[in-house]
């Protein structure tokens, strides 16, 4: 029997690495899918980076159900892919359950921490960005009133929300934020008319500045703004170009960035909490051609100082998750 | 000029359903040959993955597992033609009653929490199907309706208690804690072991399986064998002649949804007890969905649903492994599911007509 067991593994591993070249690096996507507009579309486009700059190939692959977290994780391993890149929080037990059964395996993880030897945890400091984008939305509105969308009403998303009402109320500690989320499962990510109607709605309580975190469902949130002629602020990726003159910036949140350095860090990567915020590069707001109409020199100064602050350590945003409250709302 | 002869009733439950799938398996293969894949590697790989090893085995059936309490759930329903399409919510909710039990009761022994698990799993599912059955029987709302938005309801509930109540201090998940390991069901290698049977590890086929059919068994008895099951399918039969024979609508209603609703709901016993072990968002994905096509496939009878669940268990653990090794996209995948529930479901006389016309050629001949 145990011979019999032995035979099929290794006819199993044969077949699997004809497949997979050995330590080609892996990404494996979060529930939402890999054209999302945003969390797991940035990643795709840092491996896509990645294999354009290096000549590179990786694999790929898409979960559509739960009990696939584990396995498509293990059978990556299992396959010889390494580094494997794992998005989202939700796969924080993934590793723990996988990472210690190829401990010559490098993995990464992104948006949450898991404390093993061959395991990068990669953060970001959202609260940050959110506070730089809050800070102009406060300049930037002529009702005092601004607003925020979010997907789902998970502590991610509220530290996006937290953030930006902290930046805002640093400006003006009378502005009313009105925060909104757009639904409770998971299709919220992805749901844009749902979006604008929400939009709308808060423009009709005078909101003129609304920030979107919500996935797909932002770009409904960004299309309402041009439409209604008002401001809006794009995340994750730099979205100002999808409605120029409208988008007043976005929140930046470098996921590619995350992925393409593990990818090019590749097997025996240096493992441990990666922190990407303000100091690093990792979150931050975007200024380009397109909005560079939207955002003054005023304005800019006094994010450019909040930012250095942030930096030096004079300033300190509060992180939701850390207590689950927060201090502006 | 003779009247068309009914199919006989052995074509009827084999070779209709066969034949609808493999027209759903040719289209699919045109569909992978015209992306340019290569469409016999892709049925191959399929069927590898989910029947090639005991690896494969041990996912297809824990989906299948999934998908006999879905589908057992809309054919218990169905039996009174009433149609349950809430088995999302139900099974959601009945999540939250496996959390609740197996966080908040300390068990001794998995056995005694697997008791305990079940019978949270079938009152939270049965007391959400409780409201809709009720409104249909008492106040003529469409079952249809209150169930689908009922589903909402319970992933909004859900995510509420997952968020406020459930969710650890700290973490970023809005999951439950894990439940304590002592209470972890047993999988399907570690029952196997005794017997010398060497089965994969790491699969989440567990005991729940095994519930499962005894509950496949327990359906047919119940709709065959007792006075319950006889009311149940002469209202669906008609409601009008159940009345007169003194079968009160009212009750057969609120106790046909009371058992299709905790059917639903014990597929959490296997979702989120014995593969999660923790009460995740989105422990149903989309499985009380998939009980409805369960059980138009498998007409409606418990061994029918048995088999349509391993067929579509096979979709799933085959489908994943196209999306690991091919580039065939995940939608793709998708699409391949729905042509086989076109084909069985909505497109049931397409294949027996032509059948029947066979079989009358033959017969006369």
């Amino acid at each position: 029997m145990t011979s019999l067991k032995t035979l099929l593994g290794a006819a199993s591993t044969l077949a699997l690495t004809a497949t997979i070249a050995q330590a080609d690096p892996a990404l494996m996507y979060d529930l939402g899918g890999k054209f999302d507009k945003s969390f797991n579309e940035a990643a795709f486009n840092g491996s896509e980076r990645w294999a354009a700059e290096t000549g590179g190939s990786y694999r790929d692959i898409e979960i559509s159900a739960e009990a696939q977290r584990v396995q498509f994780a293990r059978r990556l391993a299992e396959a010889g892919a390494n580094p494997v890149v794992v998005l989202g929080f939700a796969n924080e037990p993934t590793l723990q359950e996988v990472a210690p059964e190829f401990p010559d395996t490098s993995f990464v993880l992104i948006d949450a921490v898991v404390d093993l030897p061959n395991v990068r945890s990669v953060v970001f400091a959202e609260e940050q960005g959110s506070y730089l984008v809050g800070m102009l939305a406060a300049m930037a509105t002529e009702t005092d009133t601004i607003s925020f969308v979010g997907g789902m009403e998970i502590p991610l998303i509220t530290a996006f929300a937290c953030g930006y009402a902290q930046g805002a109320k640093a400006v003006n500690p009378d502005i009313n934020v009105i925060v909104n989320y757009t639904g409770s499962t998971p299709s919220a990510w992805n749901d844009p008319v749902r979006g604008s109607e929400i939009a709308q709605s808060q423009f009709s309580q005078g909101s003129d500045i609304v920030f979107a975190a919500a996935g797909g469902t932002g770009l409904g949130v960004l299309q309402a703004a041009e439409d209604a002629g008002l401001l809006s602020i794009g995340v994750d990726s730099n979205q100002n170009h999808l409605h120029p003159a409208s988008v007043l910036t976005s929140m930046l949140k470098l996921v590619d960035q995350a992925v393409f350095d593990a990818f090019s860090d590749g097997p025996g990567l240096e493992t441990g909490v990666v922190r990407m915020d303000l100091a690093s590069g990792g979150v931050g707001y975007a200024l380009d051609e397109h909005n560079a109409d939207l955002i003054t020199d005023e304005m800019q100064a006094a994010v450019e100082d909040a930012k250095a602050a942030i930096i030096a350590g004079e300033l300190s945003v509060h992180d939701y998750r850390t207590d689950s409250t927060c201090p502006a709302f | 000029m003779s009247a068309p002869k009914k199919l006989p009733h052995w074509a009827d439950v084999t070779l209709v359903p066969l034949a609808s799938v493999a027209l759903a398996f040719v289209i699919s293969g045109i569909l992978i040959w015209a992306i340019g894949e290569n469409p016999w590697n892709a049925v191959k790989l399929m069927v590898e993955g989910a029947f090639g090893s005991s690896y494969g085995w041990g996912y297809t059936l824990y989906y299948a597992t999934n998908f006999i309490f879905t589908g057992l759930a809309v054919a218990v329903a169905f039996q009174a033609r009433l149609f349950n399409i809430g088995g999302e919510g139900q099974a959601a909710m009945a999540g939250l009653g496996v959390a609740l039990v197996c966080l908040y009761i300390p068990w001794p022994h998995w056995s005694l929490a697997l008791l305990g698990a079940s019978l949270g799993a079938a009152f939270f599912g049965a007391a959400w199907a409780f409201i809709p059955a009720w409104l249909q029987a008492r106040r003529g709302s469409h079952i249809v309706i209150t169930t689908i938005m009922f589903n909402f309801i319970a992933a909004s509930v859900l995510g509420y208690f997952l968020v406020n109540v459930l969710r650890p201090q700290g973490t970023m998940d809005p999951a439950s804690a894990r439940f304590p390991a002592d209470i972890r069901l047993p999988r399907l290698h570690e029952m196997l072991e005794p017997f010398g049977i060497p089965f994969s590890t790491s699969t989440p086929a567990n005991i729940a399986l095994f519930l499962a059919l005894a509950m496949c068994f327990a359906v047919w008895f119940m709709l065959w064998r007792t006075r319950l099951g006889y009311q149940i399918r002469t209202f669906g039969e008609s409601q009008t002649a159940a009345e007169y024979a003194g079968i009160s609508p009212v009750k057969i209603t609120v106790y046909t949804m009371l058992i299709s609703g905790g059917l639903a709901g014990l597929m959490a016993v296997n979702s989120v007890m014995g593969e999660q072990q923790r009460l995740v968002l989105n422990a149903v994905e989309g499985a009380g969905f998939i009980g409805i096509a369960v059980a138009l496939m498998g007409r409606n009878h418990p061994f029918g649903v048995f088999l349509a669940a391993i067929l579509f268990g096979f979709l799933y653990q085959g489908g994943a492994e196209l999306a690991l090794w091919t580039n065939i996209p995940r939608e793709l995948i998708v699409v391949i599911q729905a042509l086989v529930i076109l084909f069985t479901g909505a497109l049931d006389n397409m294949v027996r007509m032509p059948l029947t016309r066979l079989f009358a050629m033959w017969g006369t001949r």
